[in-house]
Parts: structure tokens; sequence; C-alpha cells
């Protein structure tokens, strides 16, 4: 029996830029192990979406600095429910304010990760929260 | 008599002997940037320093100490602060207000989709539009963000790369509107693509027709606007992204050699251009190592001019630089303390020369700026300028045995690093290649590996935290804007006259696949209210679109 | 029905999701594994199996990305199954070839799966075969592999492609090197990307002299193409070359005597697979390792005679895949 790996994609919705924190976390889930997918900048809701679908990922990563946050994620964890993909880990990071993630939480994102946070916690976060 | 040698050999001695009863803090020291710091600095570390040839005087060549003679005590630098959000009306507000408070220059800040050339209704604009600044989709836009500011009057920064012909092109629109020459417009537009490959993210096009169309502006102005800045090239987002001091100056100066070859390989001759070089650099809160990086990249940037590009006039070979407070330094832990830390990197920029300044707020780490968080950063500045004294004297750190062997070493690493760019096949290959993105990406993780393993303290994230509220009363930009933008966007396309829009679009997409300047086209089909969103399109039909590395 | 089935049932109905599913199984190593794909291998055999390979930045990926979009306006419908190293010190892996083929990620008529190496040399995953043929069952048209792209090894592509499109670029410099050092061999097309750069030309000359050289060809003399990939030059012409080469290949029953080749090779490394495990399973439970090495380290013994007496040791046993 092969070992089993856990597969995440890191994704950034929106149009901003800023990748320094999702490579950076993109790097430490690598260093732990982790099979990490990294699809760029810039994408859409639907291509994540098919993504993960795709990937088959046991955990989606959205990574968003721009503020179009609470537009985008709940969209993204909209196409998965549309799609039956139920067994998916989804977590959020950026420049997210603390009043905003409530809403997040009710919208399927099940933790937010904020500057300041360490790589060694989203690395056990993970591994605890798996959903498979 | 003891000579200095024979007594610091001493000295040596009894430190040592000192040191096993009492260690120092750390075994070594290190900048922020990773360079080991000595115990102690003496002239010793400077005995190839020339005072003539490499540090010499204030205004003149190689302007290690600054690029004036009299530096602030002719003029203060300006204090120019980066504000634009939701419409151009609502920033038109901000900006009268900041002129009123006796603000010089004007710094514009755009929403996303307007600086990667989406219009408002773009799908992908969604939840994006008046965000991070402001969003301008067409002339009407801008004739409305400088409503009632005469252009002759301001000097006006615009943060545009992919799209910069575009909305310079807009400016001049509007001051032909207003009955301004452009010959009277200044300002500056951002116009790096380099560095969004490398670390910003907000290109379009791939790099061949990026650098025609930074060439292209650089040869219409030299011309119709001879008093506008063309480009300013950026060190500051690569800093943010993660990379060292050291790489922040390297590859910024490799980027700006790459523009002037660019430049010169078509046709333009040196001196014609190199004066309107403007650089933009980051401040972080390393104060010695910043001072030095900004006294090398100006000593640097003369020698390259003057040696490799063979420029007469002495101002192809200053570097002229904005400075911006270090972001990426900023913590929303006890978001108060960034205040001190904008105040130290303050000091670095004015210690180091710089041509222009803004200071970021301290709430920037959650969400944009509050009015009174935007307040106590420009305070911070005249602070800095009008009680600390230290605007008073030409470059007061130069001679600091510890900021000239800095400085030295800095340049000398620079120097490397552009060297192995040079190997590469210059800067756009070695972005192409991957080689830059790597290079930052590396420091950016050993940087938070640092602050993870308790090796570099951040005050309240990694050491002396506190249990503390969420902050409260958060500026945000209403969601609204995006649905007025889209009505003005649907009303302007009734108004206006379409076939004058069409045949200024297709001469436009004909001169793509031509050797002509493209800066004529887009401003006539910026006059005939074409939008930034179809000017774009026809370039992006013609030009395709670049795709990021996945270098992690 | 068993769940081997369903997985069957659900991909040749074309579900992505089952799909997926059923990669990560084989993937994983899962103990359903086998049975799942002694199941699916009825339903393959329908896709062409085209392996893109060459050094890493040689443009794999945006070659990949522009000949299945070409592909995809024929009507046909494409799996792309990338692969990518698994670093051997962390076990993790970056998987980042998809960045290049973002517009295909929401077309249903492609399907892309990026897999890392996982301690397998040569250039692609263990899995990777049973991956192609999940997305060969699902109804793809074509399947291309991307191989890793480090260089020297990667010629396990062969026995698992139909074709093999060999992907280089002018200036690296050691190119030539690399094709003297037997990549020559693998390639079916030659592709020289960023045809548009200094050298291409001199490049193809090489490549064709070196082609000369060569003299003999199984099947039809590999053409040398030359793409500009970012900007979609050249590459109708490269698809055009390689429909051509699969259509003669199957017509002068190259195709089956390949595909013939490469089962008995797969059959070979399953059997040989099946030995390691077993051989190291029945080794460590029964303690004859452990016994013998201490014994070798007495010097009682020898290595050489000690694995003699140990494979003597291994009679009628059931071997397991």
């Amino acid at each position: 029996m092969l070992e089993r790996k856990i597969r995440v994609l890191v994704a950034k919705p929106g149009l901003d830029g800023h990748d320094r924190g999702a490579k950076v976390i993109g790097r430490a889930l690598r260093d732990a192990g982790m099979e990490v997918v990294y699809t760029g900048l810039r994408q859409t809701p639907e291509q994540i979406a098919a993504t993960t679908l795709q990937e088959d990922v046991d955990v989606l990563c959205l990574s968003i600095l721009s503020g179009a946050h609470n537009t985008l994620f709940p969209r993204v964890t909209a196409l998965l429910k549309e799609n039956d993909v139920d067994d998916v880990l989804v977590i959020g990071g950026g420049v997210i304010p603390d009043e905003d993630i409530p809403f997040l939480k009710d919208h399927g994102i099940e933790a937010v990760f904020t500057p300041g946070t360490n790589t060694e916690d989203v690395v056990s976060f993970i591994k605890t929260n798996l959903k498979r | 008599m003891e000579s200095f040698e024979q007594r610091l050999a001493q000295w040596d001695k009894n430190v040592v002997k000192s040191l096993a009863k009492r260690k120092e803090r750390k075994e070594t020291f290190y900048t922020t940037g990773g360079h080991a710091v000595n115990r102690l600095y003496t002239h010793k570390d400077i005995a190839e320093v020339d005072p003539l040839q490499d540090i010499g005087l204030p205004g003149e060549y190689p302007f290690t100490r600054g690029v004036q003679p009299t530096m602030y005590r002719g003029r203060l630098w300006t204090m120019r602060q980066y504000a634009g959000f939701a419409t151009a009306e609502e920033s038109n507000k901000r900006y009268k207000y900041l002129i009123e408070q006796g603000s010089m220059g004007l710094s514009v800040a755009f929403d996303l989709p307007t600086q990667i050339g989406f219009d408002s209704d773009n799908s992908l604009a969604e939840g994006e539009v008046g965000k991070v600044g402001v969003a301008i989709d067409s002339l009407r836009d801008m004739e409305l963000l400088f409503d009632g500011i005469p252009l002759n009057q301001v000097s006006t920064s615009m943060t545009i790369n992919a799209p910069a012909a575009v909305l310079l092109a807009m400016y001049i629109a509007v001051a032909e509107k207003q009955g301004v020459d452009s010959k009277e417009l200044r300002g500056t537009i951002q116009n790096d693509i380099l560095k969004e490959y490398m670390a910003r993210g907000t290109y379009i096009f791939p790099p061949e027709p990026s650098m025609r169309l930074i060439t292209n502006i650089f040869e219409y102005c030299a011309e119709a606007v001879p008093q506008w800045n063309t480009i300013s090239i950026s060190g500051y987002h690569i800093r943010e992204a993660g990379c060292t001091a050291v790489q922040e100056l390297a590859f910024t100066l490799a980027d700006g050699i790459a523009y002037v070859e660019a430049a010169i390989k078509a046709g333009l001759s040196v001196d014609d251009f190199a004066p309107r070089l403007s650089f933009f650099f980051n401040a972080h809160n390393d104060l010695f190592e910043e001072v030095a990086k900004y006294r090398a990249a100006r000593k640097l940037w003369a020698k390259i001019m003057k040696e490799r590009f063979k420029a007469q006039d002495p101002k192809s070979m200053m570097l002229k630089f904005h400075t911006q407070t270090a972001g990426c330094s900023l913590t929303a832990q006890q978001p108060d303390n960034n205040i001190i830390r904008v105040a130290i990197q303050t000091l670095a920029a004015v210690l180091g020369g710089t041509q222009s300044l803004h200071t970021n707020s301290r709430d920037e780490a959650f969400a944009l700026p509050t009015e009174a968080s935007v307040r106590i950063a420009l305070r911070t500045q005249q602070i800095v300028a009008y009680e600390s004294g230290v605007a008073d004297t030409v470059d007061p750190m130069a001679g600091s045995y510890y900021v000239e062997a800095l400085t030295d070493t800095m340049l000398k690493q620079a120097e490397e690093y552009i060297a192995r760019i040079d190997e590469l096949g210059g800067a756009p290959k070695a972005i192409e290649r991957g080689y830059m993105q790597q290079e930052i990406m590396d420091s950016a993780y050993r940087y938070q590996k640092d602050i993870e393993k308790g090796e570099r303290v951040v005050v309240g994230v990694n050491q002396f935290r506190i249990d503390e509220e969420p902050p409260k009363g958060l500026l945000r930009v209403d969601p609204e804007v995006e649905v007025m933008q889209k009505q003005k966007l649907l009303e302007l396309k009734e108004k206006r006259n379409s076939p004058a829009v069409a045949t200024s679009l297709e001469a436009l997409r004909i001169a793509c696949s031509s050797e002509e300047n493209l800066m004529p086209y887009i401003l006539s089909a910026v006059r005939a209210y074409a939008t930034l969103g179809e000017i774009c399109g026809v370039m992006r039909d013609e030009f395709g679109e670049y795709i990021g590395t996945a270098i992690l | 029905m068993s769940k081997a089935d369903d997985y069957v049932a659900g991909i040749i109905a074309g579900k992505a999701r089952i799909a997926a599913k059923a990669i990560s199984l084989v993937e994983n190593g899962d103990s359903s594994a086998i049975e799942f794909l002694k199941a699916l291998y009825p339903h393959t055999g329908k896709a062409r199996i085209v392996g893109i390979t060459g050094p890493p930045g040689a443009g794999k990926s945006t070659l990949t990305d522009k000949l299945a979009k070409l592909l995809r306006k024929k009507g046909k419908r494409v799996g792309i199954v990338a692969v990518d190293p698994t670093s051997p010190f962390t076990g993790g892996a970056i998987l980042g070839d998809r960045i290049r083929m973002q517009e295909l990620a929401t077309d249903p008529g492609v399907f892309i799966r990026s897999m890392g190496t996982r301690g397998q040399l040569g250039g692609l995953a263990r899995s990777t075969h049973s991956a192609v043929r999940v997305l060969d069952a699902y109804g793809s048209d074509f399947v291309f592999i991307e191989t890793v792209g480090v260089g020297q090894s990667e010629v396990d592509i062969v026995q698992l492609a139909d074709i093999v499109l060999l992907v280089t670029i002018p200036g690296m410099g050691d190119d030539i090197q690399v094709i003297k050092a037997g990549i020559l061999e693998i390639g079916d097309i030659f592709c020289i990307n960023k045809a548009d750069m200094d050298g291409a030309n001199r490049l193809a000359a090489e490549l064709e002299m070196m082609l000369d050289l060569k003299g003999h060809f199984e099947g039809l003399r590999p053409p040398v193409v030359k793409t500009v990939a970012s900007e979609d030059k050249g590459t109708a012409e490269l698809l055009e070359s390689l429909l051509f080469h699969l259509a003669e290949d199957e017509n002068s029953g190259r195709l089956a005597e390949r595909r013939e080749k490469n089962l008995k090779t797969e059959m070979l490394r399953i059997m040989a697979k099946a030995l390691e495990n077993t051989v190291s399973r029945l080794t460590e439970q029964t303690g004859a390792l452990e016994n013998y090495s201490r014994q070798i380290m007495q010097g009682a013994l020898d290595p050489f005679s000690a694995s003699e007496k140990m494979l003597a040791q291994i009679n009628n046993i059931q071997f397991r895949l």
C-alpha cells in the first residue's frame, strides 16, 4: 500500500497580483509532504471549482488581498456544492477583516488565516481537519 | 606611541575575553536583508572607499551623497500620499481636499480592473470595482477625476503599468479639454512592466509588445510631454514580494538597464530620455541597511549610465526616486505599533535622500486606511521634516564607518547580481526563465521561516503578544460603486459617436501590427471615448496575453 | 455491483468527479485498485496517447495547451496528465503545469490531472499509466502526457505513448548533447519551440543532420517542426504532422505493433513489481533478511549465497500485484 498524500489546490481568485502569501503557504505545504497544485493569478470561481474537481484535492486554499473575498469565496463554494463536491476542506487567507469571517464561515470557508499566521498552524489545521 | 591598529587588536582581545563571561545576544547578527553585521566598524573597514571617487559631493558624479547640492536645505522632499477609491467623483473630492491642505502632488491609485485593462462591466471585474483604487473606464471618468483641478498646476503620479499608455492618453486629453498644453504637464506614470512579471502581477501583454508600448511612450513624451516622468522603475513591489534589500536594488537597476537598452534599440538617444527615468524604492525597518541601499543605488546607476550607456548629460546619471514605506512590514496585530515602524522607515528614506515619500497608514495590514490613519502617516513625515533636524544637512550618514562599508558591500553584491542577469541575456530573459522569481521566493520563504523559528523578532507577532479586540470601523467601499460605474458605462456607450469609436479602434488594430508609435492611435481612440477595456481588448487580440510562472 | 464496477460505470458515463476519484484510488494504491483496473481495461484503447517530453522551460505545457485547443476545435475530447517531480526530501511536490492551461479548465471536453512522481524515476509517476487509461475510458480521443522534463532519463514515455513529441528550444547550450545522449531515439516528432529565438534554424539543421546519420527508422522519419507556442505559431502544422504520423502508423500496422510491444513491457513491469513486493514481504515476515544479514556480518556468509538461499525458499507463493 502506497502512502496516501494530501493533495492541495492553492488558488488565487480575483485580480490582485499579491501572491507572496499564497506561494509561501504552497511551499510550506510542499515541505510538509503535500502535493500542491498551483494555478497562478486571476482564477475565476469556475476555473477553481473545475480544478478542485479534476485534481480531486483534499484541500482548497483560497487567497485574496484585494477585498473581493465576500464576493468571490462564496461563489467558489457554491459551485463546489453544485457539483456535489462535499469532501474538500476549503480554507481562505489574505487581508480579510475579522468581522467578515463569520459570513465566510457560513459560506463554507472553514478557516480564515490572516496576516501574521504561522505556516505550521496551517499545516496542522489541514492535517486535523481533512474530510476524508 | 601606540598605533590605532595595536589598540584595536588589544581591544578585540579584551572583548573576546569578556565574552567568556558574558555572551552577546546572538552568535551572529544579521541585517534584515541578511548581511552579517560586525561588532564594530572603523575606518579600516572603508580603507578602499575613496572619499572623492566613491563618495564624492552632493549634486556631483557619482551622486552617492544625493542628486542636488543642497538637498532638503533647498526644498523638502515631496510628501505624496497615494489615494483613490470608489468612483472618479469621490476621488476628485479627496484630491481637492488634499490640495486645499497644501499637498503639492497627487498620486492616483486605480482599481484592479483598470490596472488590468478591464472595464467595470467585465465579468472578471466583479467584486473588484473601486476596491483598491478609483475605477476609470473612459475619458469621461478621467474628466470627472480631475474636474476643477487645473492640470498645469499640479503634478500627478499615476500607479499604472500595463495600460499606462491609455491612462496617460486620457490625462493628455483632459488637459486638452482644459486648454492646457501637454508640454506643461508634470507627473509620473509607473509604466514598469518588468516588475509586474516579477512580483506585482498586474500584467496584460507579453514582454515584447509591452516593451514596445513603453518605448513608444518614451518617444512620444520626449517631444509632446517633455516634463513628464515616463517611467518609475520600481523595486518597491519586488521587496514587498519578499526579496532582500540587495535583491531589490539589483533587480530594479537590472530592469532599468533593460528599459534603457530597449529605448536605444528603438532609436532613441540616451540623453534624450534618460533624464526622465525615475525610480521607486521600498523603505523597510533596517535603518542603516536601507540608507546604504539608496546611496549604493545612486552610485551604481550613475556608473551604469556613464560607463555602460555613455551618457553625457549628468541628469541622465542621476537616480531620482520616490519611496514608500514597507507595506509588508506592517502587522495586523497591535496596529498602533505600525506608526513607529513607519517613523523609522521615514527616517531611512530621508537619510537616504529620497525625492518624494508616501508613508503607509497603521491600519493597512487589514483594510484601506481611514482618514485619521492617513493623517498620522502624513504627520510622521512632517515631524521628521520639521522637528527632527535630519533634513538640515546634506547626507548626514556619510562617513559613518558602518553605513559606508554597507553601501560598498551592497553595491558590489548588486553588481554581481546584475552580471548574472546579463549572463542570462538581460532582465526580460532572466524573468522568462524565472530566475528573479525564484530568488525572490527563496528570500520570502526564508524570511517567513526565520519569523516562525523566532530567529527574527516581529514585535506583537511572535513576541510581546497581547489578546486584542479585532479592529472596528474599517473603511469599506460601497458595493453600489460597481453598479453605478456599470450604469455610467452603459450611458456612455449610448451617447458616444459609435462609428468614430470603431474607426479609431480599427486604426489602432492596424497600427499594432506595424512599426508605428501607438500613442497617437491610442490618443485618438481615447478622444472618441473608446473605453479602456475596448482599447486594451484590441491590443489583447493583437498581442496576446502573458501567463505567469509557477515558481514557489 | 462492486465498487470497481461502480467506478467503471461512472467513468464510461463521462462523470468527471468519478474519473477524478478513480485516479486517486489508483494513485494511492487503494486495495481495490487492481480489481478496478481489471474492470476498466476492456473500455480502453480508443484514445491516442501522445507523450510530450523535453527539457524544463522548453514550453511543454504551453504546447500541450495549444494542441488541446486545436483538437477541441475539431470536436475531439482531450485528457491531459501532467507530471511534476516529487521532492525526495519532503515527499511533497509543486504541481504547476496547469497554470498554462487555465482556459481549458472549464471546458467540459477536457480533463486535466496533475501528478507528482512520488519517487518514480524516468519522468512519469507510477500511476500515470492507469490515469491515462481512466481518461481513455472517460471518452478522451487524445490523452497527452507531459513528462517531468528533467532531461536525460525520460525513456519511460516511449513505453506508454503511441507517439512521442520531443520539445526543445534553441540556445540551451547543451541541447545537442542531450540529443546525442540518446534522446534522438525517443522522439517520433521533434518540435523546436520558441523558434523566433536566435539559433532555431541552426538547431533544426543539426537535428536533420543527426536524423540523416541515423538513417534507419522503424516507422516514418521523425519530422522537425518549428513552433512559437506562446504565440500559437506553427502549432497547427505540428498537430497536422502529429495526426498524419498517427494515421500512417495505424494504417501500416505500426501502431498495433508498438502497443503490443508496450504491453509486454508493462506486464514485465507489473510482474517485477509483484516479485519485488513479495520478496521483501516474505523475507521480512520470516525474519530471513534479519537472519542472513547477521550471518554475513559475522563473516559466515556472503550476500550472494544468502540471496540464493532465500530465493530457493520462495516456492508456491501466491503473488500479489
